[in-house]
Order: structure tokens, then sequence, then C-alpha cells
């Protein structure tokens, strides 16, 4: 937590206090926090933040830093990181992954470089495969039974 | 902690393979097909440093350090005649001259049975080198197939294969732009890859038009494969009567015409297979495949009318060839006895208690030494093979890339979606070419212990030229297909060149008498017989004896039944396994679709 606090200072080293037995109320506000190294390639580095921001709009205090980093290390347990990853990929935040959500994903994923076409075929396919109670989206529960089924998942969620 | 270091361990297991980096790199802008040829590659130069290592440590480095050195012998000095432009690069080039007097070919070889303090059997030891190269080659191509085999089993069909690539491909931990963009590249072409595939499997055939165009394109195929065979038949008979005739009357056309239309048909016919396979609407993969497979067709059809025609030009002169090597042999050694009298001043000693007068080995007259000869021919075929695919790269690839790029601002048309634009990668060139090369190493490497050498530089530069070639100036294929994850068909083509190129070494090994002047079998009637040699002078009597036992045909012919019964009992049980896995998995399909 120690090494956090000392990241967290340097992003802002005028706004943050060495001192937090005062509890202060701190933000940082997006901007700083999507320029870190270890988000600054990750194409969904704005939605991270903004699942683990307390009022929703991407400023993080100290606690909320702590969580993200938290949830993203090894030691966190395979569901907290579903939940997370969950929130991260729901766009229009409706707790469900509709397909304009999917739509968004995939164009970040590939930076835009598929065709509508494939695109849509691609967002079928996949309410297809993981919609399992038909309502032409996914919910948490659809989405975590894919996920626990992934072999690839723990692998990609780890940050240190 | 533990989790940590098995990481880093993985990471560093990754980073000790030569060239991952670069295919993986290519694997994600061009898709897992283009990468599969360079893995082939890669997997063949560790056949090829192998061989290398067999052909250098136990053939050429015993005999340049332990055997008589260059000049103390006939056979392992340049000839007086050839002495002043033996040094030159042209010669050297052409592998004559130097390059030919030494380690590097058959024939530099003494045929003494042991050779300095170690008591090293260098016969053997090259007879052995040649037959085990081989050896190891079949066993090694053999095992990757069964290998390959096993994973094949696995089978791509998973569920949730859509949705994995979409959430869980994106790797967290990368912070390097270029590994972001890579990565960005590869998920792409995964997204690209499993599109194709979802396509094809959706597609509605229309069976019968289906299989009419199929027919039909076979049928144009066999057309175009039988009338490459008779163009070359005809084409070399016409070049047996000019030469009959004298080949003074005939211009350039004439003189090389089987070879320009041997490279025109090269060149024309593959394109033309590839404008068939249009209509027969296949997956991209197995689409591949025929053209594969039509491509070596057209290949060994060739060569095949080739070697027919030139197998009557040569019957004509084989026992006029075979009757005047053992004539030439008695005249070249008539010839050395009265050259030793001449020395010896007119009299033809009747024993030779005589002191041996020192003369300088270049000046003795030498016997034909067709191995070396041999050699030399495949040595040349593999260097100027490299020369051409080099030029070719250079030329086709980057100097079309750099006039689209350049010239597309003052041309009439958009050259880089029009005409010549960027190519694309030709997989079954490339493959069909590596692995007739391999081909052409195996059969020469026997005359020629340098041919792993040299082919393990050009694989080398080739890598690297390639995958630079790729990057640089190649743009991928508009439909990216997944390889499919074994490589058998390359395997089983390698499988059936490697047994080709091993029929002429073996012929010439169980039937063709040595030279008697060169080489490390001279003197012997058949190359196999240092093997029975060994057996006399350096084991147990009792080891003779059971050998001799155990070549019986006798026991022999029961041997050979008992592996072909072994060999249908093996395939029958791994096809009720197959079976098998396959219930299995549909039942498990079934229990999840239920759940």
């Amino acid at each position: 937590v120690y090494r956090l606090h000392g990241r967290y200072h340097e992003m802002a080293p005028n706004v943050v206090p060495m001192d937090y037995t005062k509890d202060p109320d701190v933000k940082l506000p997006m901007q700083l926090i999507i320029n870190m190294p270890e988000l600054k390639e990750n194409p969904f580095k704005e939605r991270i933040v903004e699942s683990f921001s307390e009022d929703g709009e991407g400023s993080l205090s100290f606690n909320d830093f702590v969580d993200m980093f938290s949830v993203l290390s090894e030691m966190a347990p395979r569901e907290l990181k579903a939940i997370y990853a969950f929130k991260i990929y729901d766009f229009n935040t409706d707790n469900f992954i509709c397909k304009a959500d999917l739509e968004k994903t995939l164009n970040k994923l590939t930076r835009e470089e598929l065709t509508a076409e494939e695109i849509t075929l691609v967002c079928e396919k996949v309410i297809e495969e993981a919609d399992m109670d038909g309502d032409g989206k996914l919910g948490f529960a659809d989405f975590e039974n894919m996920i626990s089924k992934a072999p690839d998942f723990l692998r990609y969620y780890v940050k240190k | 902690k533990w989790m940590k270091f098995q990481r880093d361990f993985e990471n560093f297991k990754t980073a000790c393979i030569p060239w991952e980096m670069k295919i993986k790199e290519i694997e994600s802008h061009f898709g897992s097909s283009v990468a599969s040829y360079f893995i082939f590659l890669r997997w063949m130069y560790g056949i090829n440093m192998i061989l290398f290592g067999l052909t250098f440590g136990l053939v050429m480095v015993p005999e340049a350090l332990m055997g008589k050195p260059y000049g103390s012998l006939p056979r392992k000095t340049v000839p007086r005649a050839e002495e002043a432009t033996a040094m030159n690069f042209a010669t050297l080039w052409d592998f004559s001259g130097f390059a030919q007097y030494s380690v590097l070919f058959y024939g530099y070889y003494n045929n003494q049975r042991t050779i300095g303090w170690l008591k090293f059997r260098m016969p053997l030891s090259y007879f052995l080198v040649g037959v085990g190269s081989i050896g190891y080659s079949f066993m090694i191509v053999t095992r990757t197939m069964a290998k390959n085999a096993n994973d094949d089993g696995g089978g791509d069909d998973t569920s949730f294969n859509f949705s994995w690539k979409m959430f869980t491909s994106w790797d967290y931990l990368i912070g390097n732009p270029e590994t972001a963009d890579n990565k960005f590249a590869s998920i792409t072409t995964s997204f690209k890859e499993a599109i194709v595939e979802e396509q094809e499997s959706r597609k509605e055939e229309n069976i019968h038009l289906t299989r009419f165009l199929r027919v039909l394109a076979n049928f144009l195929a066999l057309c175009t494969l039988a009338g490459s065979g008779y163009l070359i038949f005809f084409v070399v008979r016409r070049s047996q009567q000019f030469a009959l005739e004298g080949l003074e009357n005939y211009g350039w056309w004439e003189r090389n015409e089987v070879n320009t239309v041997m490279s025109l048909l090269g060149m024309f016919c593959p394109t033309l297979f590839d404008v068939i396979s249009s209509l027969e609407n296949y997956h991209p993969r197995i689409a591949l495949r025929w053209q594969l497979g039509r491509i070596f067709a057209l290949f060994l059809g060739n060569l095949y009318t080739f070697i027919i025609a030139l197998m009557d030009e040569i019957n004509l002169k084989a026992s006029y060839f075979l009757s005047f090597t053992l004539e030439e042999e008695k005249i070249v050694k008539y010839n050395m006895t009265i050259w030793e009298a001449s020395l010896y001043n007119g009299t033809i000693p009747e024993n030779s208690t005589a002191p041996p007068i020192q003369v300088d080995p270049a000046d003795v007259p030498r016997g034909p030494c067709w191995e070396t000869m041999v050699g030399q021919e495949f040595v040349r075929l593999t260097v100027s093979d490299m020369m051409t695919t080099y030029i070719t790269i250079l030329i086709g690839d980057f100097l079309r890339a750099v006039f689209v790029r350049f010239f597309n601002y003052c041309w009439c048309w958009d050259l880089e979606y029009g005409f010549p634009s960027y190519s694309e990668f030709d997989i079954s060139g490339n493959v069909l070419g590596l692995i007739f090369n391999q081909g052409m190493i195996w059969m020469g490497s026997f005359y020629a212990p340098c041919l792993p050498a040299i082919n393990v530089f050009r694989l080398h530069t080739s890598m690297y030229l390639q995958c630079w070639a790729v990057m640089c100036c190649n743009v991928p294929q508009e439909r990216v297909f997944k390889a499919s994850r074994s490589n058998n068909f390359y395997m089983a083509m390698l499988l059936f060149i490697l047994f080709l190129s091993t029929l002429p070494a073996v012929y010439t090994i169980v039937s063709i008498p040595p030279s008697f002047d060169c080489g490390p079998f001279s003197g012997k009637t058949r190359m196999f017989e240092v093997i029975s040699e060994t057996l006399e002078h350096d084991f147990p009597s009792w080891f003779g004896k059971v050998f001799g036992y155990a070549s019986n045909p006798g026991l022999i012919l029961p041997f050979i039944l008992l592996m072909v019964l072994s060999l249908y009992y093996l395939n029958a049980t791994s096809k009720s396994y197959k079976e098998a896995n396959l219930e299995l998995k549909k039942k498990l399909q079934s229990v999840r679709i239920e759940n």
C-alpha cells in the first residue's frame, strides 16, 4: 500500500498530501490516471478508471486507486475480477452488456479495422454463444458462466 | 512469489527460442498460415544444424586434423595442369580448384583404414554418417508427423469461441506501444480468421453445381499437367536431335530450349492453377492444399519426363560409359606403371625393392572421380538456387513495392489497387522451394560433406531476408485463414521427397563400384564392403557369425511380415481410439447444452 501511495503521490505532488491521518478528500482526475504507464496502452483505460471511481465520472480518490490495483493484482479472487470485468465492458452502465456495448468493445479491441458487416457478425455470434436466458443481451450470470470456462482469463487480467 | 518466478521462467523459455519474436510479429500482421511457413523454415534449420554437426564433426574435422595434409597424396593435390587457375575467384565460385581438392568433397578422403593416433576409422565413419543422416531425417520427420497427429485430434470447435476472443484477448500487462501495436494487429487478424471460419461454415452450397465445377476444375488441372509433361518430353527429344547434329548449327534458343521451357512452365502453370482453383470454391486452407498438391505434381511430372527422356540418351551411352570407365581405369593404371618406369630409367621393376623416388603429387596422372563431379553439381545447383531465390525476392517483391509506392503519384490508374499492387506472400511456392531444396541436400550430402554447412548458412540468411521482405513489401491476403494446427501436409511431402532422394544414393552404394583413385572407398568393389571389413577386423569372431545368421533371408522375411502385421494392428487401434474420443466429445456437448 505504501508503494501505491508513492505512485499516487507522484502523479500530482502538489495535490496529494503525504499524510493521510486526517482523511482528506482528495481526488485525482481521469486524465492523470490514464497517463500512467501501466494503463497507457490499454484500450479500455477510460472504462477501467470509470468503473472504479465512486462518483462515476472517473476521478479516483486514494481508496478507489487502491481498490483498482488490488482487483487487478494476482491476489484477487476470480469472482471479483469477473465482477469488475463485467463493469468495464458495460459501456452504458445498465448492468447488461447489450449489442451496442459489444460493438464498442470490438471497435476498441481492433482499433476499428473491421468492416461493419464483420462487426455485426461477431456481435451476433457472441450473443448467440453466451446468452443463456435468451434476452438478447448478456447479464452478469451469462458473463460469469462464459468467463469461468475461459482458460486465458486469469492470465491476462493480472497486474503487478 | 512462486507464481512470479514461474511467469519469469516461462518468459525466459520463450525468449530462448530463436526468432520467436519475429515470427510472432509476422503472425500478428499476416495470419497463422504465413507464420506456419516460417515455423517450418525454423524446424528445417534445426534439422540441418544436426546434419551439419554430424558431417562436420565426424567426417570433415577428423580428416582435416588427423588425415594426411594437403599435398601429400595425389588425390589431395590440385593437378599441375590446373594449378595456375586454382586460386581464382571464378574457379573457387565454381567449386573447382582448391575447393575441389579439400575436405569439402568426396574425392579428398583417403581410403586408409584408420588415421591418426586415435585410430579413427575414416571410411567407416564416412559411410555411417551418410547412412545415419538419412536415417535420422526419416526418424525425425516421422516423429514430427506422429506428434502433430496427436495435436490434431483436439479439434478446434470450442464453444464460446467469439466471446473469449472478445473479452479475454487483451493482455492487461502491455505497457509498450510497439507491443500494443502488434497486439492490436494480432487481435484483428484473429477475429478475421474466426470470421472466415464462420462464413465458410455458413455457406449454402448448391451441391450439384459445386460438384460439377470441382470435377471440371480437376479435369482442367489434369489437362495442364499432361500438356506440360508432353511438352517437356517433346523438347528434350528435339534437343537430343540437335546434339546429334552438332550444336554449332543452332542459335541460343535451340541450345537452351529445355531449360527455358522448364522455367517458363514453372512460372506460368502455378498461376493457371490459381485461376482454376477459383472455380472450386473451397475453404482457403483446403484450396491451399490442392494448390500445393498440383504444383508438386507439376514439378514431379516434369522431372519424371525429363529423366525418362534422358534415360534413353544415357542408355545409349551407358554400356559405352561403363566399359569406358573400366577401359579408362586400365589405361590410367597402365599409364601410371609406364610413368613410374620412366622414372626408374626405362626398366619396369620386377619387385618394388628399389627406393621410391620422390615425386611431387601434383604431377601424378589422375583417374576419373565421378563422385566428386556429382557432389560439385549438387553444390553448384544449391548455390544457384539460393542466388535465384534471393534475386527473385529482391526484384519481385522489393522493387515492385518501391515502384508501386513511388510511381503511384504519376500513373494513370491506381497502382496500389489495380494491376501490380503489392505482392502477397506466396506460401505454396516458398514451401515447395524449401522442400525441393532439402531433397537436393539429402541427395548430395553423401558426395559432398560440405552441403549441410552450405544449407545451414542459406537457411539462416534466408530467414532474415524473408522476414524483412514480408514485413516490408508484402500485404496480407484478402481472406486471412488459420493454418491447420498440424503441419502434416508439409511433413508428408517432405517424407516423400526424402524417400525419392535417398534412392539414387542407395543405388550407387549398392550397385556401382567406387572410383579407384579417389574417396574413402577406393579400391573396394562396392562401398558397403567397408561394413563387412569392419566386422571382420574389429569385432570378435562370434559377432560376425551372428550377423551372418541374422542376414539370412529365412529370418528377414518373417521379420518383415511381423512388422507389417503390427503396423496394421496399431492403425486399427488408433482408429478405434479416435472414434471413442469423438463419441465422448459429443456426449459432453449434449450435457452442456442441457444445462
